[in-house]
């Protein structure tokens, strides 16, 4: 396990693997929590290594313990936790190490990247300002050159403009923007250990693609070992060179990229893979899996080096066939929701003007259809949700939903009332959609006793029915929702907007607070329930691999408009607008080879000019 | 950055103006009739009597007195009050004493708040913030003007540490017990509030950061922390300054404190219309400033609120 020979996983062939000398040296490093006066073990016995120019991966989902273990390595921990074992950074014992030296260590030799580019910076200080204290703080060099140094971070990471970068506030930049400040200011040092704590969860997926680019690069510059800490396995296949899965605490495998993908041992490993939903895999049912890297080769007549071209070819064939051959949509019956020309805006307050946040959309679901609206943040996706449901008024155009137009419906009406009635809506946050001060029975059956359907036994009869169709035991309808995982919360949510029977769901990014395995399941079950109950869905993500398993027609939005829409097969095995390919070339798939063909067409994709 | 400046300069004619009604009504409809009640006991001839009326213009119907109330005001004319002192002579007097006495009160309330609440929120549930947290809470629970006679009782007579009371010649120095006195209550809430945000602050993502980036907890605790956590703190300060200003009242009569308090109390008490709209006028002034300022500082500790048109 400590002897894997580290193969290199760039796109140059040329570059032999240098393996380089021992960075950090993890012993038996144990990491309890006080929680209620008794220690609960965070992390358990790990033992790992990272070399000179290696990315280690440590994967796991929430509560792995990925995260406690590694910021147990600078003592980042807060005070009620106990670490055990030993940390050697090229040689040197850190644990149980004087404060002064751990500090020495923290921002100069070990450096990080935290999860949240939004918080992780301070509000009040300019970028500048920050990584110039940093620079100040570990070498004895005038405010001017500190800042000449801060520059040069800048635009080392990328940044368009380091002047203005350096001079803006964390407010004022994008999350892209922010994440690369962050590493600008982590890198400024020169550190020998880089710890990214889910460096790109927060971004969008382009965004995440140019930010995961950019650390790859500055792995091959800088020679820096990293320790990238994630729960995405389609970041572990693009980055790293070794992965060591932790679960409940244990790192249960360890293995090169290659050796984890190719030939998971542990069964959970196994499960964690087959869990995580990858674009064009398609759904339960008779939905082919899609090369999605072919497809994007033949709308954009790329010509992949990593890529024989006779196997090549032959793949997008089988990619254009496979579209011949796709089920026609057949639509039935009356649209259950159809936008015409709709345009969306957030009223005007006060003095801020009213914003257009939708223009010119047009949608139509009809009875039984799933439809996945996909979008990067501020695309105008979840406005539409919101409008659907009456929560947004419409500026332009027609909306009908389930039959009458409710373009004009008055704020709070009784025709927006009506029509609520025929719609579920699911949303983003389990936890804070449902009413912490009511049992969770109560929340199912709200809408059933507001609406005047069913009260007394015959509600009771109902809310256990539905605690059935969501797979929760009846016994749960008495507890809170503090009391509920994430999962069983969002069964919740589910419960509620299926409590009227509704023709249309609108479901805002129901699963992207969930760990994978616990979204795998949520999926599964609402495909079941769709199936069974036959409604119509408007599924509003920025995944396109949960819209690529859910979704019968699929709508890529931008800055506010459709780009594309059409069936599965057509977005996926034939995109045509530039946003569409960019997006999907954009997705990391999670397995190292393939990625290596998606990451040399995606390079190929921007340097043909695409914006 | 002007224009919202301006523009919050230009809010304060309405509410001068709303005030100043108000203010003038409800003296105007106090029972009694104050030019009697001057003379006590022993009445003057009713000619006397209509004579200060028409003096005062008392005989005017209400809207009339306010007129020319406002037009007197305008050409900085203030009057004389019931005793024949020009009213502008002692606003002179006592707004200089009463602002020392709440700067001073805001100045120790500040100091001791903040310190007290930055120690205590970063050593959230030890023996010190429990103590501190205690304490605070009996300072809130006990009225103002028994603090106040313990305090200048223990400390100004007993012990002789401060002059019990001011008198005429207020200073820095002997004012420092009854700016203690009216300093204590807010000093509890500001200590509160700190304490509060610098929890709030201390487990912030960018404080990790601070940490991370090798930074000594001294230097993390006053870049990062106390820097953020004074925001929400800045605006009470600012709410308070005009509490301190105003509400002296029984802080200023148990020190004996020739301030506004005591002066405005004599002018209610004695049906003074003129001289209560003036206090009272300047002191809308100093609070509507006193907020613009604070609304100005926290764009400046808080870059991300911007006044923008």
């Amino acid at each position: 396990m400590t002897d894997n020979i580290t193969p290199n996983r760039d796109t140059a062939p040329a570059q032999e693997p240098a393996k380089g000398a021992i960075v950090l040296e993890v012993r038996d490093l144990s990491v309890d929590f006080g929680v209620d006066k008794k220690w609960v073990p965070a992390a358990i016995g790990l033992n790992y290594e990272v070399r000179a120019g290696e990315v280690l991966a440590i994967v796991g989902e929430s509560g792995s313990g990925k995260s406690a273990s590694s910021m147990a390595l600078l003592g980042l921990l807060p005070s009620n936790s106990r670490v055990s074992g030993s940390v050697r950074l090229s040689g040197k014992e850190l644990l149980g190490s004087n404060a002064a030296n751990i500090r020495e260590v923290r921002g100069k030799d070990v450096a990080v990247i935290f999860q949240e580019p939004m918080t992780a910076l301070n509000p009040v200080y300019t970028v500048g300002a920050q990584i110039v204290e940093t620079v100040r703080l570990h070498n004895e060099v005038s405010p001017d050159q500190a800042k000449e140094r801060a520059l040069r971070m800048l635009e080392l990471v990328e940044l368009p403009d380091p002047e203005k970068a350096f001079k803006s506030y964390p407010h004022q930049l994008s999350g892209g923007q922010r994440q690369r400040a962050m590493i600008a200011q982590s890198l400024s040092c020169d550190p020998k250990l880089l710890i990214a704590d889910e460096p790109t969860t927060a971004l969008d997926v382009t965004v995440q693609a140019e930010i995961l680019d950019l650390m790859r690069n500055l792995r091959n510059k800088l020679d820096s070992a990293i320790v990238l800490i994630t729960h995405d396995m389609g970041v572990v296949a693009d980055l790293a060179d070794r992965i060591a899965v932790m679960r409940r605490g244990l790192i249960v495998e360890t293995g090169t990229a290659e050796q984890v993908f190719r030939n998971p041992r542990h069964e959970y490993t196994q499960a964690l893979l087959a869990a995580v939903p990858h674009l064009g895999q398609g759904g339960a049912d008779d939905a082919a899996e899609v090369d999605v890297t072919a497809a994007l080769a033949a709308a954009t007549h790329a010509e992949l080096e990593s890529v024989d071209h006779a196997d090549l070819v032959r793949r997008e064939r089988e990619n254009a066939a496979a579209l011949a051959t796709a089920a026609a949509e057949r639509p039935q019956g009356e649209p259950v929701l159809e936008l015409t020309d709709v345009a969306i805006e957030y009223p005007k307050q006060g003095r801020v003007p009213a914003f257009r946040a939708v223009e010119g959309a047009n949608l139509v679901i009809y009875p039984g259809q799933v439809v996945g609206l996909v979008g990067e943040s501020g695309s105008g996706k979840t406005t539409i949700g919101r409008a659907a449901v009456g929560l947004l008024p419409v500026a332009a155009g027609t909306m009908r939903v389930v039959g009458q137009d409710i373009s004009a419906a008055k704020k709070n009406g009784k025709q927006l009332h009506h029509v609520r009635r025929h719609i579920g809506m699911v949303f983003q946050d389990p936890s804070s959609s449902l009413n912490p001060r009511l049992p969770i029975g109560e929340s199912i059956g709200e809408p059933m006793f507001l609406a005047g359907e069913a009260k007394g036994s015959g509600l009771q009869k109902r809310i256990e029915a539905l605690l059935d169709q969501v797979e929760l035991p009846r016994s749960y309808r008495n507890r809170y929702p503090h009391e509920l995982s994430g999962g069983q919360k969002q069964r919740v949510g589910i419960a509620r907007a299926l409590s009227l029977k509704p023709k249309l769901m609108v479901a805002d990014e129901p699963t992207s607070a969930l760990d994978v395995s616990v979204q795998a399941k949520v999926l599964e079950l609402f495909q079941n329930l769709q199936k069974d109950l036959g409604f119509a869905c408007l599924f509003v993500t920025h995944d396109l691999a949960v819209v690529d398993v859910l979704a019968d027609r699929i709508c890529v939005m931008q800055r506010g408009r459709i780009v594309e829409q059409g069936t599965r097969d057509q977005i996926l095995r034939n995109p045509q607008e530039p946003y569409t390919q960019r997006l999907l070339a954009a997705v990391p798939l999670p397995d190292p080879e393939k990625q290596r063909e998606r990451r040399e067409l995606r390079a190929q994709l921007l340097a043909s000019g695409v914006e | 950055m002007i224009q919202y400046i301006l523009r919050r300069l230009l809010q304060i004619i309405p509410v001068f103006i709303g005030t100043t009604l108000l203010v003038y009504f409800m003296v105007f409809a106090l029972p009694g009739d104050p030019i009697r009640a001057l003379f006590g006991d022993r009445p003057p001839s009713e000619a006397v009597i209509a004579q200060l009326r028409q003096q005062y213009n008392l005989d005017q119907p209400f809207w009339v007195q306010y007129g020319l109330f406002l037009k007197n005001l305008f050409t900085f004319n203030l009057g004389v009050d019931f005793t024949g002192q020009p009213i502008a002579a002692s606003l002179g007097r006592i707004f200089p004493v009463t602002v020392m006495l709440a700067v001073e009160a805001l100045i120790i309330q500040t100091v001791f708040g903040v310190t007290f609440g930055l120690i205590a929120g970063l050593r959230k549930g030890r023996v010190f913030d429990a103590t501190v947290l205690i304490a605070s809470l009996v300072v809130i629970a006990i009225p103002t003007f028994v603090l106040g006679f313990v305090l200048q009782l223990l400390i100004g007579v007993q012990l002789g540490w401060a002059k019990p009371t001011v008198g005429a010649t207020a200073d820095w120095g002997n004012l420092i017990l009854p700016a203690t006195v009216l300093g204590l209550v807010s000093f509890a809430y500001v200590l509160r509030l700190t304490r509060a945000s610098v929890i709030e602050n201390m487990n912030a993502d960018y404080v990790r950061t601070a940490t991370a980036k090798g930074l000594s907890r001294p230097r993390v605790v006053v870049t990062h922390i106390l820097r953020n956590s004074m925001i929400p703190v800045i605006t009470y300060l600012g709410a308070s300054l005009g509490g301190l200003m105003g509400g002296a009242i029984v802080t200023e009569s148990i020190f004996n404190v020739p301030g506004v308090g005591q002066k405005l109390f004599q002018a209610v008490i004695r049906s003074e219309g003129p001289t209560v709209v003036a206090i009272v006028s300047v002191l809308v002034l100093v609070f509507v400033i006193a907020n613009l300022l604070v609304d100005l500082l926290y764009a400046w500790l808080d870059p991300r609120i911007r006044y923008e048109n």
